[in-house]
This record gives C-alpha cells, structure tokens and sequence, in this order.
C-alpha cells in the first residue's frame, strides 16, 4: 500500500493527488466560509430571546361613522400613554397591519399591562372593543429579517395550545347526494312514463338500484336515463335484481373525490374565518391528506370552548325582493352597495339546498356565477320564480360570530362567548328566467363572480364534519418539554464533543467543529424554510448529533489506517478519498429512509424525520467539506511527520 | 486486533435466534402494548398541587361514567393520567373535556398538563401508514443495495433489518412498554442506523473481496469485519452517548423512543457483524461475483 498512488475522485468532480503536490482548492476555503456565514446568519435568530408583547386588534369597536375602527398611531400612542400612567415601562411599540403591537421589559409588566388594557378597552358587561391578546414577539434584528431571517416555530408541543383533525363524514354526504338523485331519477322515469316496480329500496351505498317487469321496460329507462347521467360523474350500467332486470346508476369515485374536495374547501374557508377571528397568534389550518383538515390554535387552553366556536358558520336565504303591495310586517330592510333594499321575510331557498357554486364565464365571455341547488331548492326555485320573472330577487348571507363579553366575577375578569348572527345582502340580481337546479347570476365583474361563489358556497351546507383527532398541551407542559428538551441537546452534545477530543486528540477537535457547525446548518436550515420544532425533532437533532459523528469517524479510522503505511500527507487525503464512497452509500440509504418516514408519517414522525433529513445531508457537507479543509490547514504541509489522531 | 468474528458465528446466530423467535412467540401471543394513537381513545393527563391517590381519582372518574378508565400516577405523584379506551360507536371528542371540568370542580388546584383524544380512524390510518411505511423503506432499501452492491449483501441486510426491528418490537412487547407513534419514529430511524452499520461493513467486505484474492470468504470477511470493527464501535457509542443524554433529560414523553433507539443500536451494531456478514457466507458469496467491471476501473480509488 506504501508505494501506490492515491487519486482520489469525489462528487465534486475534483482530484486531490497526494505526495508532492498536496493542494487543497481554495474554492473549497471559501464554500465553506461562506457557508459557516449565511448558518450563522440565519441560526441567528434563534439567539435572541422574543419580547413579552401585548396584540391589540379590533374586534367590536365602531368608529363614528358606524365602520370597524382602525387601529392607528394616535390610538397606539393613548395606549402606550394609559400603560405608563400606571407605572408600567412600555419597551416598544409597533402598529402590525390592523393591529397594535407593545412590547415590554419582563413578563411581570406585560402582565400587569395586560389587565390594565382589559378594564380600559374593554368595560365589563359589553361586546368585547378589542382583542387584547398576549403574545411572545420576535427580536430578530430588522437587517436579519431582510434577508428572511426568523426563528424557528415551536410545535403544540412545545408552545402548548390545541391540535384538532376534523373528518369530513363523506358517508353522509354521499348518501344524501344519492338519495336525492334518486328521487330526480324516479321523477324522470315517471315523466317519461316508463314504470318502475314499485316499493323499492333504490340506494345502497354509493348507487341507485332500480328494478323493472322486463327487459324491454328496462332498456327503454337505460336510453332515457342516459341523456341525463353519465360520466365523468355517474356510471349507468344494466343489472340484475333477484328475479327482474335491472339498471343501476352509481357515483364515480371521479365524483365523490370532487365532492369531498369541495366539502374540503368550504370548510377551509369556514375554519379560516373562524380561526381569523379567535385572534390567536400564527393559527394553522390546513387539508391533511384526502379528507381531513388540521387546526392547530397555539396558546389556546380551553378546548371545549375552541370546538363551539370552531362549529357553526354562515348559511344562506335566496329571498325576493319587495314587491308592490307588499305589507311593511312582510319586509326587512338591508344595505346593498350603499343603498337600502327590502326584500321579502319569506325564504325560497336556503344554504343547505346550494350544493355547489362556482365562478365562471357566459358565452360572450362575461363573468358569472353558476350554482347548483338540490332536488328541493331546484323544485322551490322553479315554482317561484317562474310566477317573478323580471322581479328581483335577493341572497342574504347569514354568518355567525362568535361575540365575547367580560363580567367581574369575584375580582376577576371573566369572558364569555356568545353566538351572534351577522346578515347581509351578498347580491340582488333581476330573474331574467324561471330558474331551477343549474342557474346563474349575471351581470358582475371578475371580482365580484368570484367572491360571491365564495360567500355562496360558504354558505351552502358542507359535508358534516366531525372531530377525530384532539390534542391539548398545557401551557407548563410545554415549557417543560422546552427545558426537557434543550438539556438532552446540551448534554448529548457535549458527550460526544468530549469523547471525540478523548478518543481523537487534535483530529477530534477538527470533528468537534464541524459537528458544531453541522447544529448551526441543522438550525439555520429548519429556521429558513420555516420547519416548526417539535419535541421528536429536538430528538432527531440529537440523535443527528450522534449520528454525524460518524462520517468523522469513517475518515479517521481510514486514516489511522492508512498511517500504519504511509506518511500523514499520503494517509491523510487518502483517508478522506477512500472513506467518501462508504460515507455517500451509508447517508443515501438513510437519508431514503429519514424521506420514507417524512412522506408517509404525520405529526411526530414527520417531525422527527425533518430534522434527520436535513441533518443527514448537513453531516455529509461539515464531514467531507470543512473537517477536511481544516485539517489541510493544520497537516497539509509536507513535512508533518507525528499526527495526532 | 484480529478477531475471528465467523467461527463463533454459530453461537451468534444460535443467540439471535432464540431471541428473534422470543420476540416473535411474544408479539403473536401478546402483541404489542398498543398506544392511543393507534388504538383510538382518550388520554388525560392532570396535574394537582398536591401528591394524589389515583384510587381517589379513580373513583370520581368512574362515578362520571367511565367504568374502564385507567388512572395512574405519571412522571410524580402530583400528576394523574386517565385513560379511557375507545368504545364502539360513542363520540369520544368530548370526554377529555368533561374529565378535567369534573376533576376541576373536585379538586382546587389542578392544571390541564395535556389532553387527546384519537378517533378510531385515525388510529386505523396511522396504523396502515405505519406498516406502509416499514415496507416500503425495507424494499427501498433493498432495491438500493442490490444496485450498489449485489443480491446476496441485498439479502444480508434485509436480514439483518428485519432481525433489528423484530427484537426490538420484541422487547416492548415483553416489557409491555407503550407502543405510539414517536416509537414507531424509533423503529424506523433504527433501520436506517443498522443499515448504516452494514453498509459500512459490506462496503469493506466487497473492497477487500475485490483486493485480497488469496483467503477463504470467511478469512476475508473476518478481516474487514476487524478494520471496521473500531468504526462501528465509536459510533455506536457516540449514538448511545446522546441516547442516554435523551434518556436521562428528556422525560416521559421521550422515554420510550429513546429507549426503542438505544436497543435498536445495540442490536443494530451486533447484526451489522453478525446477521448481515454471516448471511453473506451462508449464501456463498465469492470473490468473483465482486470482480470489477471494466469500465468502473478508472474511477476506482486504486490505480
């Protein structure tokens, strides 16, 4: 081994030949360089401890004008003037979009603070004024932040709050859809006067069944049903009942997967709304998976009371406008771009026959609104406005708030929510036709078509959905798991440091920098992309502290090797050369594996699979990359005779 | 150090197989400690300002109407958990809720410590996923390695894999340790640790099979199991360094993965040896399967 030549190819595409020339490219000090920086740079934010602030936001107060009152910098003064009045120092004050941020010196003072703005904003016995939220405010310094600088997000875990998973009951949905196809299909046969065998069950499940005397009846109900249904939405197919043939008419999948994401997306919206305006900070609603949403409501303690709120949220009432002659007792008045309409108390249609509502475009290219209602509404619908062509007709939107009142009890300020309705008109649009299930709104701008289907199919009755998943971590549970937490990174790390510096002398030293570094790229990586840190990912960190020792190791075993036959210039380039192709096949499997458990786990796993992802790539780089630069630095000159490793 | 690995290789396998057909004769007869996220139910933990009987506790709960709660001490005798399990049909969502209101108008002083509820199709879910997810990281794996290396070291490490995450399965299962997700995290970081391990090793094993043509396999084997020997050991102690750190500071709620972790590298680091190079024997390997292929030779490390 002592006389062959070592070339060494890498992924870099560079080769590093050894014995004369020991060169290590210069490239490499400075890739390196620049990426201890930009680390450095982006785990920065992570050093400075967030200020104790206080989130003012507008929840009832009106301004003269009857308009929700916006937040200002007079308003923010006052209140800055009201705390320090009081003896309490006010740190900083900022307004943030339509809501007022103060922040403060401790914990204590944003307390007291925190009690004062209560009896002050918010007078006992009335709708809540303001949200006076208490909030942890970041401090990463302004120039950090432009470069998109922030620190990391703490999971439920370790912030405490609450983690829903809402299910939405697609069964249900399916078989009312069925149901009321069902009946439209036994309507259609009838008009056609084609008999059916009456007294049958027809839904099962995800199809209609419908049963005949013979097989002529049959095929003519197969030619008249297939003018109706089809696919992409409905399979129709000739079968067979116990004694009598048979058609059945069945929903695609195709269908059920569009009626699930619709569900989906109105109670997204739904949620968001509701979620917006519990005012809790950094709040994550999001689809999981094919028909699930997450909520997750950090800070927030009280579940039950999450839940009620979270429950109801807007519905709808298509209503006509007042006609003369009308009795005043039979009207109700509303604004509608800036003027009073009034319209009829009686309701044609409500949100729970709106199946479906969507923007689009007539056929002179104008912007529109289709909506779909139900068997019922479609019926209703027809019948009244055939008789009210050229009559307006109106939709109220119907939305609940949740509103929160405080009272004294014994000394302590109480709040309490209740449920109030919101009604206001969304559109009056004049009846050009009798309408029935399929109808469009007219007439509107790109903007206008779009929020309307918006309003519209919030409004429409979703899919139920129920809560399958809840998960509530106190605020002290969490605090601990922080603590918990950090102790095992300090304390694993530092083993690992100390063994390494025990067990490799100076080349210890160089593997103790890079694993420190590594951490930092671990932690800039997870802050930049916006990785929230859960107590699994603390432990992925940890263990990626354990685990990255080994591509070290792998060189420097190699190279103790290899200085039992050579001289330390020879065995030390040789030992990362021939280390690097074991260190790239031990990573690349388990890095697929660290992906496999991110792509198919959820909650922890993902949690802990991030973290040991990203710490499996930063170990290959700190291994191969910096360790290797610096001991060029310390051993790259030909003359090294003792090496100690 | 020079030691002869394979002619012991008998005991070894003789010991992994009592093991291996102990943690299999255990999870069949009395499977796993299921945790709630995979069973579905209710999980309460309270925490009182005052050292708590939980028979006193129990007593309240059952009297609220939860027959079959479990109620223990967690962690210090000042905080309780409850258990209820999942029953059929009954909307649980709000059990947790009801538990704590119950025991915060008995008791002054409690503090809502943590709170879940899992439905049971949640709970089926993470469970398919799970088993989803073991599948296919052993097949990836495999997959991988027969391209890189061949068949046979393909063979060794599913192996030794499958070897790893039975015996720890194993263990919970006789320990009647809690089995939950972050544990399920646990299994699957344990296969990517042992096959870490035998990569290592069978990276070496092919590089001297190609280098030293004179020798048995067995001799060849034993030799690179020897170089790698002092590798494998820092890592695994290092790995286990920051176990214990884990296993020391991080508390209940990381007991049971970091212990799931630390056998899985003991066991991993024992098959990495033992498992995944004697199946390579065992199946025959020889050195000419490993020759080089011409075309490799010029960006080989050796020239």
């Amino acid at each position: 081994m002592a006389d062959s030549r070592f070339v060494g190819q890498n992924i870099f595409g560079t080769q590093s030949t050894s014995r004369s020339k020991n060169r290590y490219p210069p490239w490499r000090y400075i890739v390196s360089l620049l990426v201890v920086v930009v680390a450095g740079l982006y785990a920065l934010p992570n050093l400075f401890p967030p200020d104790y602030a206080i989130q003012i936001q507008t929840d009832n107060k009106k301004n003269s004008a009857g308009e929700p009152f916006n937040i200002g910098s007079g308003f923010i003064g006052q209140v800055v003037e009201t705390i320090e009045s009081n003896d309490v120092s006010v740190k900083a004050q900022e307004q943030i979009g339509e809501g007022a941020l103060i922040r403060f010196h401790s914990e204590i003072e944003r307390d007291q603070a925190k009690l004062l703005l209560e009896d002050w904003l918010n007078p006992e016995g009335q709708d809540r004024q303001f949200v006076v939220a208490l909030n942890l405010a970041d401090t990463t310094p302004k120039w950090v932040q432009s470069i998109g600088g922030r620190p990391m997000t703490l999971g439920l875990d370790l912030a405490g709050g609450i983690h829903f998973v809402l299910q939405v009951d697609m069964d249900t949905a399916i078989k009312n859809q069925m149901t009321d196809e069902s009946e439209k299909v036994l309507d259609r046969l009838r008009a056609a006067r084609i008999r059916y065998l009456p007294g049958q069950d027809v839904v099962t499940g995800q199809s209609i069944t419908i049963s005949f005397a013979d097989a002529e009846v049959r095929d003519r109900a197969m030619s008249t049903l297939s003018e109706h249904y089809g696919l992409p939405d409905y399979e129709l197919a000739k079968t067979q009942t116990l004694e009598n043939p048979a058609v059945r008419l069945s929903i695609t999948t195709a269908r059920i997967k569009e009626m699930e994401d619709l569900a989906i997306e109105q109670n997204l919206e739904g949620l968001r709304n509701r979620v917006n305006e519990l005012n809790v900070s950094e709040p994550l609603v999001q689809r999981l998976g094919r028909n699930r949403i997450v909520v997750d409501l950090p800070g927030v303690q009280d579940s039950s009371e999450a839940k009620r709120i979270l429950d109801k949220f807007a519905t709808l009432e298509f209503r006509l406008a007042a006609k003369p002659g009308d009795r005043p007792s039979e009207l109700e008045r509303f604004e509608y771009r800036g003027r009073m309409v009034e319209i009829q108390k009686e309701i044609i249609v409500e949100g729970k026959n709106v199946i479906n509502a969507t923007p689009g475009r007539d056929e002179h290219g104008l912007p529109q609104v289709n909506f779909t209602l139900d068997r019922p509404g479609g019926d209703r619908m027809h019948d009244v406005t055939k008789d009210n062509v050229d009559h307006d007709m109106a939709i109220l939107f119907i939305e609940q708030k949740p509103i929160v009142t405080s009272e004294m009890v014994d000394g302590v300020r109480v709040e309490s929510t209740r449920i109030e309705e919101e009604r206001r008109l969304i559109s009056v649009a004049n009846i050009d036709s009798a309408l029935s299930y399929n109808s469009r709104i007219t007439g509107l701008s790109v903007r206008e078509s779009k929020d309307l289907a918006l309003f519209l199919r919030a409004g429409a009755l979703a899919a139920p959905m129920y809560f399958v998943e809840e998960r509530t971590v106190g605020a002290s549970l969490g605090e601990e798991n922080i603590q918990r937490g950090f102790t095992a990174v300090v304390i694993g790390f530092l083993l690992v440091l100390a063994f390494m510096l025990v067990y490799y002398k100076v080349f210890g030293f160089v593997a103790n920098v890079a694993l420190t570094l590594n951490l930092i790229i671990v932690i800039a990586v997870m802050s930049s992309i916006g990785a929230t840190l859960t107590l699994p990912g603390i432990a992925g960190m940890v263990l990626t502290v354990g685990m990255a020792v080994d591509a070290n190791v792998l060189i420097f075993s190699r190279i103790r090797e290899e200085l039992k036959v050579s001289k330390p210039w020879v065995a030390i380039p040789a030992g990362y050369d021939r280390a690097f192709r074991t260190i790239l096949d031990a990573n690349l499997t388990t890095l697929f594996v660290a992906l496999i458990l991110l792509f198919l786990g959820s909650g922890p796993i993902a949690g802990f699979a991030v973290t040991l992802s990203i710490g499996i790539v930063t170990s290959m780089f700190t291994a191969i990359f910096v360790s290797r630069g610096i001991v060029h630095l310390i051993y790259g000159r030909p003359n090294v005779e003792k090496v100690w490793i | 150090m020079n030691i002869d690995f394979m002619s012991k290789r008998v005991y070894a396998l003789s010991a992994s197989a009592v093991l291996f057909v102990a943690s299999v004769v255990s999870l069949v007869v009395m499977n796993l400690e299921w945790g709630l996220d995979f069973t579905g139910g209710v999980l309460v933990e309270i925490g009182f300002d005052e050292a708590k009987d939980p028979g006193e506790v129990r007593v309240l709960v059952q009297e609220a109407g939860y027959q079959n709660a479990i109620v223990q001490n967690i962690g210090s005798e000042r905080d309780i958990v409850i258990r209820v399990p999942p029953v059929e049909g009954v909307d649980q969502s709000v059990v947790g809720d009801e538990i704590y209101a119950m025991l915060a108008q008995n008791y002054s002083g409690t503090e809502l410590l943590k709170s879940d509820y899992v439905g049971p199709a949640v709970g089926e879910d993470l469970t398919q996923q799970g088993a989803l997810a073991l599948l296919v990281a052993l097949l990836l794996v495999m997959v991988y390695i027969m391209f890189r290396f061949t068949g046979k070291f393909a063979l060794g490490a599913v192996f030794a894999l499958v070897h790893d995450i039975v015996i720890v399965a194993g263990v919970f299962s006789i320990m009647r340790w809690t089995f939950d997700l972050p544990e399920l995290a646990a299994l699957l970081a344990v296969i990517g640790y042992s096959l870490n391990d035998t990569i290592v090793v069978s990276d070496r094993i092919r590089e001297n099979f190609r280098a030293v043509k004179r020798g048995t396999s067995m001799d060849v084997i034993n030799y690179s199991l020897n170089q790698t020997l002092g590798r494998t050991l820092v890592t695994s102690l290092t790995t286990l360094l920051v176990l214990l750190a884990l296993l020391i500071a991080g508390g209940e709620q990381l007991f049971g993965f970091a212990i799931a972790l630390t056998i899985g590298v003991i066991v991993g680091t024992y098959s990495s040896i033992y498992v995944a190079a004697s199946s390579l024997l065992l199946l025959g390997i020889k050195s000419q399967e490993l020759a080089l292929p011409e075309k490799e030779g010029a960006t080989a490390t050796r020239s």
